[in-house]
């Protein structure tokens, strides 16, 4: 990792010019997301530093300033606060209990998993561990917060000051690559809500209340990104180490990870801007087009005179702009207050412990932290170390789930070194994986299909073609049977049967 | 056997010997209830599911398989308890009708070991106030204003305006349920304590009223009103009962997580002979401007009783107890307008027909649905929560709350066992006086004497003591260390037996009641 650790040095400059003209942002189509999310925009994040093309001439350049607070869903059978089930999609409101409903007198019990799951959180996050927390109420009023409040952590969260390193590439080139970190200001526990659904025909707004109560953690990033590129790379980071301890699925499609960027821009030396907020982000390439809007249009604002509000703002993923939301809260005061139906959550570490305390009823840090599987970045030194393989390799290995291991399968049955099996895994095998849209725990072509395929080439018994096109038709191109029909006919000179050929290949291609 | 027999002693005997069964005993309360009803102590009368309890307790006795001692005794729930499949209003316009789906555990232990539930009790709306008057259901009338010692020494104006002025209040906001208990349509009854609301009636009405440490009791089902001094109460005719109730109730809660871990040992209370050892504090900050001056006297010779007794009687001093007051309407109205933000009108309750918009359909909802107090009470409440007022009332009032609990502490580590005051300033006021004033400033003279035992989480209990010289009942209010209810309540026994607080004389009960109507003299104590 000597490489990249050099390469963090150098970090981002952050400095960005006025587009060339207003409106130059209009994103490009976007392109499928790849393992890093790029952005698309005419003035995309420059990692390296490097000017973005200057606007007009004389101007002061720009510092944007990203900050980000993620919700993640935490992965538990059951509420943060009530025994009612977890699950997506299950028919409206049936996963709803009294105290979900807010019914009067119900009153919250913590959920030991959510717990854990906060506390693995934040020690892969390199927080410290709060060993006394303390639950508030956020008080508003809305159709899908039955109680009108939420219990949140905002005092005191579980866990603070933690950091997240994340690498990114210069201009899209996977062998440039940088990494930086971000601070985590802190992690809190807290409830999602339901969902409202409004119906302006009928005008009637239909409340789900599945989701509420479910266990949140909120992680908060301190404003040290600066660019949509940047933001999406911690994101994805995140969301890959929220995988691997398994304390969030983190899939940004069903709302299990959900982002709120904070954006500003000012010119060097002075303090920061007026920031805005923009609001449940729900994909990684979104972030990346919202954020770098939202510069965008922060910076053409103020050039053209105008000021920025301090509002909450939306993307519009169609348009591939932010809007101001239609505040549906107006100028809040959340009256926040201590929650007294919970007390203090104590957590202890093997120092701490009592002695004769039932080992139900207490949380040791120690032993969370003894048992944390290795975290991406982890895992990604270990397969370039093991194998020899380049980082950039390592990264793409782990973005997606299951991958490594196909790798590492792959390679342990294989006489092929492991530096040339990455090359037919990520440049072979993943594109016509992705020809037929599927993922690599779909592919039909299983890691000792490969072993013996590659096993063939490296004892040179058949060629490089020969094995591509094996590895097309076997992962569902018929047409390319053709192609090995005829390889076949040359070989033999002509001498064999088509048909008994395409039989017995059929045959072969279907063992 | 006789309805105001005593649970432990009487009661129960009788049940088990066969000499009244659980539906005789039922259907008796249930008559009663009807032939009271105009003190208005009951909200809701769950005849049918009362009489059905009955007749399963029946069976049991049957197969000579009772569930334990309160098998097939009638008691009362007050209003801000959930009752499955009965009626949970809080005497409340926004719960009117409103049926719960699941039983408090309070209510649900009183129903697994065999209890009959007759009704739910009338109350104070949301349990704010302190008389019992406030509550959409009209006011609770104390029975001791209809009994013949009452009668014979108030001087009626003119002899029509007779009862219907003169009535007087049972204090709150636990009214129904004291009065209940007082009128004897039940041998015990469940009230809410969070400023005294279960021993201010219990002092009016003649009845014990025990508010135990702070969770000691789930309060999981009880309609909050401050979650942190919340406590389910203990209304009795005797402290035996008391302890009886505590016992069936008490212990760790899984819903309730401010409940305490450990289980609770229930406990017989011994019969103290000698209180030699007992060292009782008199806390000088009790005698409060405004304390009648025929209650500084029972309590001087409350005192006075135990040092001839032996006792040692310390004055202590709870120097913080005059913030209380004030720092308890900053903590009490935070949390209601934090706890009733979830009436909305839509999960439940009171909906407004009002359709703009959501949010006029909210507030019109709660205004329709709570009263001037609850209302004003969530507007001050909001006020103090605000950002810029937060530091300055919320946690400048969680530092006094601090202090005040300090005190209780020190004097407590000073190794004095037990407090002795007054629960109320003076006997029971006629309703037409009462409310001359606004329930705020009545709530803030009426709590003055137990609010502080809340603020501190301790256990507290009132003991009927004696007849002011208007034949209205006084009680006097020990204070413990926390859950050292044992102690506590072993004391007010050995208290109570030495005062032998006269029995109400109803003609109502002389009705209804089989057993011999004993003419207990009236105190030697007053």
């Amino acid at each position: 990792m000597a490489a990249m650790a050099a390469m963090a040095a150098r970090g981002c400059g952050g400095v960005w010019r006025r587009a060339r003209q207003r409106g130059a942002g209009r994103p490009a189509p976007g392109p499928e997301p790849g393992p890093f999310p790029r952005g698309q925009r005419a003035v995309a994040c420059n990692a390296k530093g490097g000017a973005v093309p200057a606007g007009k001439s004389g101007l002061a350049p720009w510092i944007p300033v990203v900050g980000l607070e993620i919700h993640a869903q935490i992965s538990s059978n059951s509420k943060l606060f009530s025994g009612s089930q977890v699950q997506f999609a299950a028919p409206p409101n049936s996963l709803v209990s009294f105290f979900d409903a807010s019914l009067p007198g119900t009153l919250p019990v913590l959920n030991r998993r959510c717990v854990e799951a906060a506390v693995m959180t934040g020690l892969a996050l390199n927080c410290s561990i709060n060993k006394k927390s303390l639950f508030d109420r956020k008080h508003y009023f809305y159709a899908d917060l039955p109680a009108g409040y939420q219990i949140t952590q905002q005092r005191v969260p579980i866990a603070v000051n933690g950091s997240l390193s994340y690498s990114l590439c210069i201009d899209n080139k996977m062998s440039q690559m940088v990494t930086k970190t971000v601070r985590i200001k802190q992690i809190q526990l807290e409830q999602d809500s339901g969902k409202s659904l409004h119906d302006d025909t009928r005008s009637q707004t239909l409340v789900d209340l599945n989701r509420a109560g479910v266990g949140l953690m909120e992680v908060v990033m301190e404003p040290d990104m600066c660019c949509g590129e940047e933001a999406a790379a911690a994101v994805r980071e995140l969301q890959l180490i929220l995988q691997t301890l398994g304390s969030s699925q983190a899939v940004m499609a069903e709302g299990q990870l959900r982002v709120d960027a904070n954006v500003s821009v000012h010119h060097p030396g002075e303090p920061y801007g007026v920031r805005t907020e923009v609001k449940n982000i729900n994909s990684i390439r979104f972030l990346a087009k919202a954020v770098d809007y939202e510069i965008q249009r922060q910076i053409e604002e103020l050039e053209n005179g105008g000021t920025i509000l301090n509002e909450t703002r939306a993307f519009d993923s169609k348009l591939g702009c932010t809007v101001p939301m239609r505040d549906k809260e107006g100028k809040q005061d959340y009256r926040f207050m201590p929650e007294p139906n919970l007390p203090p959550l104590i957590l202890y570490d093997a120092k701490s412990l009592p002695a004769n305390m039932n080992h139900q009823q207490v949380i040791n840090i120690d032993w969370i932290h003894e048992r944390l599987p290795d975290l991406p970045s982890v895992k990604r030194e270990k397969l370039v170390e093991q194998y020899g393989i380049l980082p950039e390799h390592s990264f793409t290995l782990l973005n997606e789930d299951g991958l490594a291991e196909f790798f590492e399968s792959v390679v342990k049955q294989t006489q092929m070194k492991p530096k040339k099996v990455i090359g037919w895994i990520l440049n072979d095998l993943l594109s016509y994986l992705k020809q037929h849209s599927l993922t690599v725990k779909e592919s039909p072509v299983s890691s000792s299909l490969l072993a013996d395929l590659l096993n063939l080439l490296e004892k040179k018994e058949i060629s490089s073609t020969a094995a591509k096109r094996v590895m097309a038709i076997k992962t569902g191109n018929r047409k390319v049977l053709n192609k090995l029909i005829g390889l076949v006919q040359r070989k033999t000179q002509g001498r064999s049967n088509p048909v008994l050929v395409k039989q017995l290949l059929e045959k072969k291609l279907s063992e | 056997a006789a309805l105001k027999d005593r649970l432990r002693s009487q009661v129960s005997a009788a049940l088990k010997e066969g000499r009244v069964t659980p539906t005789e005993l039922c259907q008796r309360c249930l008559a009663l209830i009807k032939s009271t009803k105009f003190l208005n102590a009951y909200i809701t009368v769950a005849e049918e599911t009362a009489l059905k309890q009955a007749e399963e307790s029946e069976e049991r006795y049957k197969r000579g398989q009772p569930l334990g001692i309160l098998d097939g005794i009638p008691i009362a729930v007050k209003d801000n308890f959930n009752t499955a499949g009965i009626e949970t209003t809080c005497a409340s316009n926004m719960l009117k009708g409103y049926i719960s789906p699941y039983n408090a555990t309070v209510v649900q232990k009183l129903l697994d070991q065999g209890a009959v539930l007759l009704g739910k009790t009338n109350l104070d709306e949301f349990a704010m106030g302190s008389g019992s008057t406030d509550g959409v259901f009209g006011p609770v009338r104390n029975p001791w204003s209809y009994s013949k010692q009452y009668k014979e020494k108030s001087v009626p104006k003119s002899h029509s305006e007779d009862e219907e002025s003169n009535w007087v209040i049972t204090g709150g906001s636990s009214g129904g349920s004291a009065a209940a208990v007082s009128s004897f349509t039940c041998f015990a009854a469940l009230g809410s304590d969070t400023g005294g609301s279960t021993r201010n009636p219990a002092a009016h009405c003649g009845v014990v009223g025990l508010k135990p440490t702070y969770g000691l009791i789930s309060r999981h089902g009880l309609i909050p009103l401050v979650n942190s001094m919340d406590v389910p109460g203990i209304l009795t005719r005797c402290v035996d009962d008391a302890a009886v109730l505590l016992g069936s109730l008490a212990g760790h809660d899984p819903k309730d997580s401010t409940t305490i871990q450990d289980d609770f040992k229930p406990f017989e209370l011994p019969n103290l002979t000698d209180v030699s050892k007992l060292s009782i504090g008199i806390p000088k900050e009790y005698h409060v401007p405004g304390l009648s001056s025929e209650i500084l006297a029972i309590w001087s010779k409350a005192a006075e009783l135990f040092k001839n007794a032996g006792a040692k009687v310390v004055e202590v001093s709870l120097p913080h107890t005059r913030y209380s007051i004030v720092c308890y309407h900053v903590l009490c109205t935070a949390e209601v307008a934090s706890n009733m933000a979830r009436f909305d009108g839509l999960e439940y309750g009171h909906r407004s027909d009002m359709k703009d918009s959501t949010e006029s359909m909210y507030a019109a909802t709660r205004r329709e649905g709570f009263n001037d107090v609850v209302r004003g009470r969530i507007l001050s409440g909001n006020y103090f929560l605000l950002k810029q007022n937060y530091e300055n009332y919320f946690v400048k009032a969680q530092k006094v709350r601090r202090l005040i609990a300090n005190d209780f502490v020190k004097v407590f580590r000073s190794g004095v066992d037990i407090l002795l005051t007054p629960t109320t300033l003076s006997d029971a006021a006629p309703y037409m006086e009462f409310i001359q004033e606004d329930n705020r400033t009545r709530s803030a003279q009426d709590d003055i004497l137990t609010q502080a035992a809340n603020m501190a989480g301790l256990p507290a209990i009132n003991v009927p003591t004696a007849l002011s010289e208007r034949g209205l009942p006084v009680g006097l209010q020990f204070i413990g260390r926390s859950f050292q209810e044992k102690q506590l309540l072993t004391v007010a026994k050995w208290f109570e037996k030495q005062v032998q607080f006269p029995v109400i004389q109803l003609e109502e009960v002389k009705r209804h009641d089989s057993g011999v109507f004993q003419h207990q003299k009236s105190a030697s104590f007053s």
